[in-house]
């Protein structure tokens, strides 16, 4: 009796395993890595909330894309690689014509199915993390890191500083804390910065935390005795708020702390209270509700009460828009794709492929889809899997973001030459033959 | 009735010594194994071998390691993840600067470095014991993974710190599809699970016996603890090494210094506190039980209650689930689930006549 409750328990988890879900023809289905437990769970909720919102709105609002219901389908992964593999495995061949982008929206599981994607033929798409060469589309054809990668990104941040300076040739002299996160995410920071203290003549003073950041007392004593003209906070998680605290408690003036992108959350700033005022950040979406897309959002998904935020006052927060972006980007190469191979029918992930580099997001087309202003446009090619590299610069004033730049781009050049060579030495080391662009 | 020894006579000392002294182990050991090596790769989907049954091997493996050396040996030790990177990394230099290197010699020299660091952090065993050895174990934990970040040598100086495994060929067959890497890790999973089993059983098992169950007496007895204890920390590290190679190079392809962090370290340390302190097969069962049931309770969940539920309360209650099975397996047998699989095969000499 014991036996064969034991054997009925083992093939009821076989079928759950191997179920194939019946779905009809006219659906596209992505798989979404997400994850909403752990540490960065918060930030994992608001992001894959805002891109499910997008895609219930576009569902509901236009019936689909040309007719084509879009489907999804969650996978926690705690923000475990292991876990992120195991998703990526599970979803890959789900929906009529198997999983069309994979998003982690984490650097780790981003390396751990780099190669898988290429053998699947899965378009990876990571926007604002990831491996920075792989903005190399004639090495990397199946990664997009799209609006902009972190070398980009602290280029950008020093033409800002820049221009509070009044031009680049005022950095001459200047000293640039640059306090990171110490790991690999923090470590991108260090050769862009370099080369950039070399053209510019400023000098980097790189100043680690140690995981997860939350004491930083040591870090600031040592700042407030080198007086940096301007601290660069290339945070995570709980340390952004903890540094944002130090500063204020040791003396150094907020106003001249400039944040990345995952330092420029609500989740960053409300922690710190009073101190983040007049903290300022970089990001390529600005906060807030009162954009049209947003607006369609609130009328389509939220006054139906589907709404996927369970707090709905976090809708319109930085990393709910992050969300919103990646949807659009998202639901635009399925447009670009359909009408390339054929509308009204899912697309296969090299056609989707297809759709992502040949993507052109322009300010017309931003603002017909009621995103005017809400990211920057976009262009990718064979070669540029990056696109834009715009950023705006958002102040925290006690209670909302505010906007505080126009957007602002990195040094290309400069970038997009570091980029070239990296991804050179990986596709020697790998064995890789670069495309050849002017055939495609 | 089926499992029943009577009737098997030794008839020589060899015959005694066997690893499996009971014939119906025996078989069940070959059917086993020709069932994992024949069977599975022509039945298993690519997503059941590389998803489910790679990564359980490797972290058996890496589970088993620990084993040797808390389970046997009884040191605690938290920084086995920092010994698997040493493994990893440590291969991906030897295949990268050396030409032509073989991979299994490669995976070989990987281990033995692992070893010589598990050496160096084995030190502290000879003055503290406990707690106190697991906080300098926890010392080498961030201690390695810090240093693999910090000099860009290891990873050959990629901007992000990551090293990319290169593809492995031995004997000009391609190791790349997923029945390949499958078969492959099998392959010295088995061979180093059985080297184990002899291991300890054989006198240097039960020197690291005597050490884990009084080291005083242990030394009254003539057994050196010095040589002991440094030998279960090279032992285990070499095993962890080997794991964290084969996690670089047959499971995940590209990996970074973060991924193995103190998390990891944990997740091993429970595999073995579940499946069986002191036990081969409970190491197996252990990295089974912690890698395959959150992946479990979330396919579960999201064929059953995901479409009625928010998918952040979903979340929340596979965690809390598998938080609560832990502590219910730990209540019902504290010795793990290998002392289960024991009760039951005594239970089974009986049946059906208990009496």
């Amino acid at each position: 009796m014991k036996f064969r409750k034991t054997l009925m328990a083992v093939a009821a988890v076989a079928t759950v395993f191997t179920a194939s879900y019946a779905v009809a023809q006219q659906e596209q289905y992505v798989g979404l890595p997400s994850y909403r437990v752990g540490p960065f769970g918060a930030s994992g909720a608001a992001l894959y909330g805002g891109w499910i919102d997008y895609m219930n709105m576009i569902n509901e609002r236009d019936g689909g894309v040309n007719g084509v219901k879009l489907t999804w389908e969650e996978c926690e992964t705690e923000y475990n690689n292991a876990r992120g593999v195991e998703c990526y495995e599970r979803m890959k061949n789900r929906g009529p014509t198997g999983n069309s982008v994979f998003q982690p929206l984490s650097t780790g599981i981003t390396y751990s199915v780099l190669d898988r994607v290429a053998e699947d033929k899965i378009p990876m798409v990571t926007i604002g993390y990831g491996r920075t060469d792989a903005a190399d589309g004639t090495v990397f054809p199946w990664v997009f890191p799209m609006i902009s990668t972190y070398w980009n990104q602290a280029s950008a941040i020093m033409n800002y500083i820049g221009q509070k300076e009044g031009g680049m040739e005022n950095l001459k002299g200047k000293k640039i804390g640059l306090l990171y996160h110490d790991s690999a995410y923090g470590a991108e920071s260090h050769a862009v910065m370099d080369r950039l203290a070399e053209m510019h003549g400023f000098s980097v003073q790189k100043i680690a935390v140690a995981s997860p950041g939350n004491e930083q007392q040591a870090q600031w004593l040592q700042i407030r005795r080198e007086r940096p003209d301007y601290v660069i906070l290339w945070g995570w998680g709980v340390m952004n708020p903890t540094a944002i605290r130090t500063a204020s408690r040791t003396g150094y003036p907020v106003d001249k702390i400039v944040g990345v992108w995952w330092s420029g959350a609500e989740e960053d700033v409300v922690p710190a209270g009073d101190a983040a005022k007049g903290y300022t950040a970089a990001g390529f979406n600005p906060a807030g509700t009162n954009f049209p897309v947003i607006q369609d959002i609130m009328t389509h998904v939220y006054a139906k009460n589907r709404g996927n935020m369970s707090d709905q006052s976090r809708v319109g927060s930085v990393l709910y828009n992050r969300g919103v972006v990646h949807g659009i980007i998202y639901v635009e190469a399925i447009r670009t794709a359909q009408e390339n191979f054929g509308t009204g029918r899912p697309m296969t992930g090299e056609e989707m492929r297809w759709g992502f580099e040949n993507l052109n997001i322009d300010e017309a087309r931003l603002a017909a889809l009621g995103a005017d202003g809400f990211m920057p446009n976009l262009q990718i090619t064979c070669e540029d899997h990056e696109g834009s590299g715009l950023l705006k610069f958002q102040q925290w004033d006690g209670e909302k973001w505010t906007v505080v730049s126009d957007w602002i781009s990195g040094d290309r050049e400069l970038v997009r030459s570091m980029i070239k060579d990296s991804a050179a030495a990986y596709a020697a080391e790998k064995g890789i033959t670069p495309r050849d662009c002017s055939a495609q | 009735m089926f499992y029943r020894e009577a009737g098997q006579f030794k008839a020589s000392y060899q015959n005694d010594q066997q690893i499996f002294p009971i014939r119906q182990d025996q078989i069940g050991f070959i059917a086993l194994m020709g069932f994992l090596f024949l069977v599975v790769p022509f039945i298993a989907n690519q997503y059941w071998l590389q998803a489910v049954l790679i990564p359980v091997l490797i972290f058996g493996l890496a589970a088993l390691g620990l084993n040797i050396l808390t389970g046997y040996a009884g040191q605690l030790s938290l920084g086995s993840a920092a010994f698997m990177a040493v493994g990893a990394f440590g291969t991906y230099n030897f295949m990268l600067r050396i030409d032509g290197i073989p991979f299994l010699v490669a995976l070989l020299l990987g281990g033995l470095c692992a070893a010589a660091i598990g050496i160096l952090f084995g030190l502290p065993s000879l003055r503290i014991k406990g707690f106190y050895l697991a906080v300098a174990t926890l010392a080498a934990q961030f201690f390695i993974v810090w240093v693999l970040v910090k000099f860009g040598w290891f990873s050959n100086y990629s901007s992000s710190g990551v090293i990319t495994a290169q593809h492995v060929n031995i004997l000009g067959v391609d190791f790349r599809s997923p029945e390949m890497k499958y078969l492959l890790t099998l392959t010295v999973v088995v061979v180093m699970a059985l080297l184990a089993k002899n291991m300890v059983r054989s006198s240097t098992g039960r020197k690291w016996m005597a050490v884990r169950d009084m080291d005083v007496a242990a030394e009254v007895i003539g057994i050196r603890l010095m040589r002991t204890k440094l030998q279960a920390f090279a032992i285990s590290s070499f095993y962890c090494g080997v794991a964290g190679a084969l996690y670089a190079y047959m499971y995940l392809g590209t990996v970074e210094p973060e991924g193995f962090n103190l998390d990891m370290s944990f997740r091993i340390l429970f595999m073995i506190i579940i499946g069986g302190v002191g036990s081969i097969m409970g190491s197996f069962i252990g990295a089974a039980f912690i890698v395959l049931l959150p992946v479990f309770l979330n396919v579960a969940f999201h064929s059953t209650i995901g479409a009625y539920v928010p998918a952040d309360l979903a979340s929340n209650l596979e965690l809390i689930i598998f938080g609560a099975l832990i502590i219910f397996f730990l209540i019902v047998e504290p010795h793990g689930l290998a002392r289960l699989w024991q009760l039951t095969k005594e239970k089974l000499r009986l049946w059906p006549f208990p009496h």
